[in-house]
């Protein structure tokens, strides 16, 4: 509805769409973005827990990932994981 | 029309009856002095199985906001009823109720605002309420509360309308006033109240979002829209009150005028005082001095061209307001009617009186000398009345 006019809004700002928070990527308000040493994880899965963005996932070999689709570069995973596998890196 | 039989009940316990003859889905009433009375004859006619109504024995006001919010956002006709404290604490949820266009119906029992503490009656409490985007409607005595609350739903509802309603009910001048009062059967009722049908609802089987996360290029757009919705409600509010005046025989307008022709001086007033400002108005042409009244029925959306018809004549305007907008230099009715004039070529001088803070009673003489003191003003004066130095 963005660029609609206050008579097209449907009232109350009722989003009919389920899930269209979906296509707002949040990738675009990062600086710093997660980088993941695989050599340092132990696989606890904290990392995708804290996430506020759910944007972590597990890839077969049971490490994990952001999707920086979404990955508002906030830090968290870095801050929360025990043995330091993840560095925000500055995004160039 | 049909002749009905009057009955003497106290006010609150009318308002109650009143909600009960609603269908109303979903109570979720907090009591607080003086608007308990309210809370607990509802729940005694939920409980005598006198209405269907889930009523919610919430732990806060706060909570009984939001269950009244989520509930309405199902479909549900919600009702829930506070004041004072109570209605400061529900203050983060008000806006919340009208911008998602929740038809929730509130009675608030007009209480001061601590500090000090003060259970009594005056409007400080619904005064911060003001820009919240709810309807606000004042009642005057036992009858009007029985009418307008009856009446708010429809008017809450109507589809051009869908916005929440707070029906003012001065704190124990008449919460807890005995008087005489008529009440429709429940049949003519259930034909002016039809079922609410919601435009939008909360379900698993059709997902949907409401009163969600909005940026800047969306924002502004949200808030015009409920602004709007609040302006043009005005003439929905009055065709309802037409409707309600062809079939039960009583007329409310967003302005009403008492005695106003050739008025030189007009005190405004709203709320409970205005029938004993009638008696002051009474007593003062009878002295010979050129009095009218007019009273504000409808707080928002504001009245202002109503206003300015009403006192077109007049020379002097004294507003009574019942609390304080601190540091404006006058009470917040007054801070409003003098915004209406401020395009007008000519305007009337404006008075402010605040009075009746905190449970004072403001009597038939004190309208009278208010208004012998308003009828020789030459400028703008803003005075709290009976407080002395
Ligand atoms: S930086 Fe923040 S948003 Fe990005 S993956 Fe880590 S916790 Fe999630
Ligand atoms: S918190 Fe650190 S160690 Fe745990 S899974 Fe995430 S990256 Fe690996």
């Amino acid at each position: 509805m963005a660029g609609a006019t206050w008579r097209e809004i449907f009232p109350g700002n009722v989003v009919l769409t389920p899930g269209s928070t979906k296509g707002y990527h949040t990738g675009g308000w990062r600086s710093l973005r997660p980088v993941w040493d695989n050599s340092k994880c132990i696989k606890c899965g904290i990392c995708y827990v804290y996430c506020p963005e759910g944007c972590v996932s597990q890839d077969e070999d049971g490490y994990f990932m952001a999707d920086l689709d979404y990955c508002k570069g906030c830090g968290i995973c870095a801050q929360e994981c025990w043995t330091g596998a993840i560095e925000m890196v500055e995004e160039g | 029309m049909a002749k009905r039989k009057r009955i003497g009940m106290e006010v609150a316990l009318a308002a109650a009856e009143a909600v009960g003859m609603c269908n109303v889905d979903v109570a979720a009433v907090y009591p607080i002095t003086p608007q308990s009375h309210i809370a607990e004859h509802l729940s005694e006619l939920v409980a005598d199985g006198k209405t269907d109504t889930e009523y919610v024995t919430v732990e806060s006001e706060h909570t009984s906001m939001s269950v009244c919010i989520g509930a309405s956002a199902t479909g549900a006709r919600a009702y829930t009823a506070t004041c004072s404290q109570g209605l400061m604490l529900m203050h983060e949820l008000l806006p919340i109720a009208s911008a998602m266009r929740c038809p929730i119906v509130m009675s608030v029992a007009n209480r001061p605002v601590n500090a000090p503490l003060n259970i009594l009656s005056d409007h400080s409490d619904i005064m911060p309420q003001r820009d919240s985007g709810w309807i606000v409607i004042f009642s005057e005595n036992g009858q009007e509360v029985v009418d307008l609350t009856l009446m708010a739903y429809r008017i809450a509802e109507d589809k051009d309308i869908m916005l929440p309603v707070i029906i003012g009910i001065d704190g124990f001048i008449l919460t807890h006033m005995v008087e005489p009062m008529e009440f429709p059967d429940q049949k003519e009722i259930d034909k002016f109240l039809p079922p609410y049908k919601p435009y939008a609802t909360l379900h698993p089987d059709k997902p949907l979002t409401m009163g969600a996360f909005a940026m800047p290029d969306f924002f502004p757009q949200m808030m015009k829209a409920k602004d709007m919705a609040l302006l043009n409600s005005k003439k929905t509010i009055v065709k309802v009150w037409d409707e309600w005046e062809r079939k039960f025989g009583r007329r409310y307008r967003p302005v009403e005028t008492y005695r106003t022709e050739g008025a030189e001086t007009i005190l405004v007033t709203m709320g409970s005082m205005s029938e004993t400002a009638e008696l002051g108005v009474d007593e003062l042409r009878d002295k010979g001095v050129s009095v009218g009244l007019v009273k504000i029925r409808l707080w928002r959306p504001f009245p202002s061209d109503e206003l300015k018809v009403a006192v077109k004549d007049a020379r002097v305007l004294a507003v009574m307001d019942r609390a304080v907008s601190p540091g404006t230099g006058g009470g917040p009715v007054f801070t409003d009617i003098k915004a209406v004039f401020y395009g007008e070529d000519s305007r009337p001088i404006i008075v402010n009186y605040v009075m009746g803070l905190g449970g004072v009673d403001v009597t038939v003489g004190d309208f009278v000398k208010m208004g012998e003191k308003a009828a020789k003003a030459k400028k703008e004066e803003y005075e709290f009345y009976g407080v002395m130095g």
